[in-house]
C-alpha cells in the first residue's frame, strides 16, 4: 500500500505542475484520444475509483456529492460576504453587532444558524490593516467566502503572511505607510475571520446593493482595499 | 509534529501566484475529491482534526510537490483505511470485499446546504473554567509533540496578550487521535511582530493566534 501510494504520488507530481499552469483540464480533455497522457488520467481514475468504492459500500450517496459540488460552485462564495460588508457600511447598528459578535450578526442573513462556526469580523481603518491566513492548512470562512483560492492555500502565502505581511501586501499592489498597523490573523482554531474593509470614498450615495457589488473576495481576506472602480465579486 | 505543513515564518517559498477569475475547481476530479471528503466527514469514525493530521503525515517532499487536492486524496484514503471504513485491498481494487455489508450514507443530499452554511463547529456546550483572562500576559508553551497540534512553531515560547475569550472548544491534539474532546477555552492571543521576528519587524505590527488553554502558561 505504502509503496504504491508513493509511486502514485511521484507520478502525480507532473499533474500538479500541469494543474498549476492551468493545463490539467485541457490535458484531461485529450485523455480519450491520447493514451500516453497517463498522468492526469491517473488522478481522474483514482478519484473515480475511490468514489465508486465508497458509493458501492454505501458510505456516500452520489446525489450528495452532486449537491456538494453544486453548492461549492454555485451557492457558496464571496457574494454572501459582500452582503454582510455592505450592510455594515450602510447600517451603523449592524456594524456594531458584527464587530461585537460576528457569528450572530452573520446568522441574520441566514447563511448559517445560531450554532454555526464561530466568526470574527476585524475592521480596517486608515491606520489599521487586517490580513487573514491559515499557516497550518487552509482554514477559510466558507459560509461567507466559499472555498479559498489556490494562492491562499499556497506555501508562499501561508509562510510569508505572518513574517512579512507588508511584503505580501506589496505583491497585491498595496504599499503601506510606516504608521499603519498591520494585524495578521492566523486561523489556528475553529474560528473564522472576515475583514471589514474601509468603505471607499465617494460611495456615500450608493445603495446597500450597489455597495455589495463593490466588495471583493480579496478585500475580505485583507490583501486589497475596496475601490469605486473595481467590479466587485472576484471569483 | 514539527512538519512542513507548519509554514508560518518560512522563507524563500517564492512569489504568490495569483490567478485572475479563478474557477472554484480546476478539474472535475478536484470537485469530486472535495465533495467525497465532505461527505465522509459526516461519519463519526472521522473528524476534522484527524483529517488534518493525516495530511500532515504525508512525507514532506510529497506534501510540497503535490497539488492541494492530491494531498486531500492521500489524506482521505489514508484515514478511511486507518479507521476501518474501507480496507487497503478495497482501495486498490476499487470494489467492496466479497460479502461486505452495505451501509446507509451518513450525509443525505438535502442536508448539504445547511451543513455547509454552518461551517465547521468546534465549540462544546459544556462549562469549563477558563485558565486565563482577557488582557492577561501569557507565554505560548514550548511544546514539540510528535502528534497533531495547532500551536505553530513560530509562536512557541513567545509572550503574548489575551485579547478575547472565544469560549470552549474541542482540543485538537487529542481529538486528532480519537483520545477525547478534552474541552477547554480558546483565546485570541496577540503577539507583537517584534516578539515573534525580532527587530526586522515593524514595531506596529502584530500576529493574532487562536490558542487553547493547554498551549499557554502564565507569563
Amino acid at each position: 500500500m505504502e509503496s504504491s501510494r508513493r509511486d502514485f504520488l511521484a507520478t502525480a507530481a507532473t499533474a500538479a505542475g500541469a494543474a498549476a499552469t492551468g493545463n490539467l483540464t485541457h490535458a484531461q480533455e485529450q485523455d480519450h484520444d491520447h493514451v500516453h497522457q497517463a498522468v492526469p488520467s491517473d488522478l481522474t481514475l483514482r478519484v473515480k475509483s475511490l468514489e465508486s468504492l465508497l458509493v458501492e459500500k454505501g458510505l456516500v450517496d452520489p446525489a450528495t456529492l452532486d449537491a456538494l459540488v453544486d453548492a461549492f460552485e454555485h451557492k457558496l462564495g464571496p457574494r454572501n460576504g459582500s452582503r454582510v460588508i455592505a450592510r455594515a457600511w450602510a447600517d451603523p447598528a449592524y456594524k456594531k453587532r458584527l464587530l461585537a459578535d460576528a457569528t450572530t450578526a452573520i446568522a441574520e442573513f441566514g447563511f448559517t444558524d445560531a450554532h454555526g462556526a464561530r466568526m470574527v469580523a476585524v475592521e480596517n481603518t486608515p491606520k489599521v490593516r487586517n490580513l487573514i491566513v491559515c499557516t497550518l492548512c487552509s482554514c477559510y470562512p466558507w459560509p461567507v467566502l466559499g472555498l479559498p483560492p489556490v494562492w491562499y492555500k499556497s506555501a508562499a502565502y501561508r509562510s510569508r503572511s505572518v513574517i512579512d505581511p507588508r511584503g505580501v501586501l506589496r505583491e497585491f499592489g498595496q504599499e503601506l505607510a510606516e504608521d499603519v498597523e498591520v494585524r495578521v490573523w492566523d486561523s489556528t482554531a475553529e474560528v473564522r475571520y472576515i475583514v471589514l474593509p474601509e468603505r471607499p470614498a465617494g460611495s456615500e450615495k450608493l445603495s446597500e446593493q450597489e455597495l455589495a457589488a463593490l466588495v471583493t473576495r480579496d478585500a475580505m481576506i485583507g490583501v486589497t482595499k475596496v475601490t469605486l472602480s473595481q467590479s466587485g465579486g472576484a471569483a | 509534529m514539527n512538519g512542513v505543513h507548519d509554514m508560518g515564518g518560512m522563507q524563500d517559498m517564492g512569489p504568490i501566484e495569483y490567478e485572475k477569475n479563478e474557477p472554484v475547481f480546476h478539474a472535475r476530479w478536484e470537485a469530486r475529491m472535495r465533495a467525497l471528503a465532505q461527505a465522509m466527514w459526516a461519519w463519526p469514525q472521522l473528524n476534522i482534526d484527524a483529517s488534518r493530521y493525516q495530511i500532515e503525515m504525508i512525507p514532506p517532499v510529497e506534501y510540497l510537490r503535490n497539488s492541494y487536492y492530491e494531498n486531500w486524496f492521500a489524506g482521505l484514503t489514508g484515514l478511511i483505511v486507518k479507521r476501518g471504513l474501507v480496507t487497503s485491498a478495497e482501495l486498490e481494487s476499487g470494489v467492496p470485499a466479497a460479502g461486505s455489508s452495505k451501509v446507509t450514507p451518513a450525509l443525505a443530499a438535502d442536508r448539504v446546504l445547511p451543513l455547509l452554511a454552518r461551517g465547521i463547529v468546534g465549540t462544546r456546550d459544556v462549562r469549563v473554567a477558563p485558565q486565563f483572562k482577557v488582557s492577561q500576559r501569557v507565554r505560548a508553551r514550548n511544546l514539540n509533540p510528535n502528534g497533531h497540534t495547532r500551536l505553530p512553531r513560530y509562536a512557541r515560547g513567545k509572550m503574548g496578550t489575551i485579547i478575547r475569550d472565544h469560549g470552549v472548544f474541542v482540543f485538537p491534539d487529542t481529538n486528532a487521535e480519537f483520545q477525547g474532546d478534552k474541552p477547554q477555552h480558546v483565546y485570541s492571543v496577540r503577539f507583537t511582530a517584534r516578539e515573534l521576528w525580532g527587530r526586522q519587524a515593524s514595531p506596529r505590527d502584530a500576529v493574532y493566534l487562536d490558542l487553547w488553554d493547554d498551549y499557554l502558561e502564565p507569563a
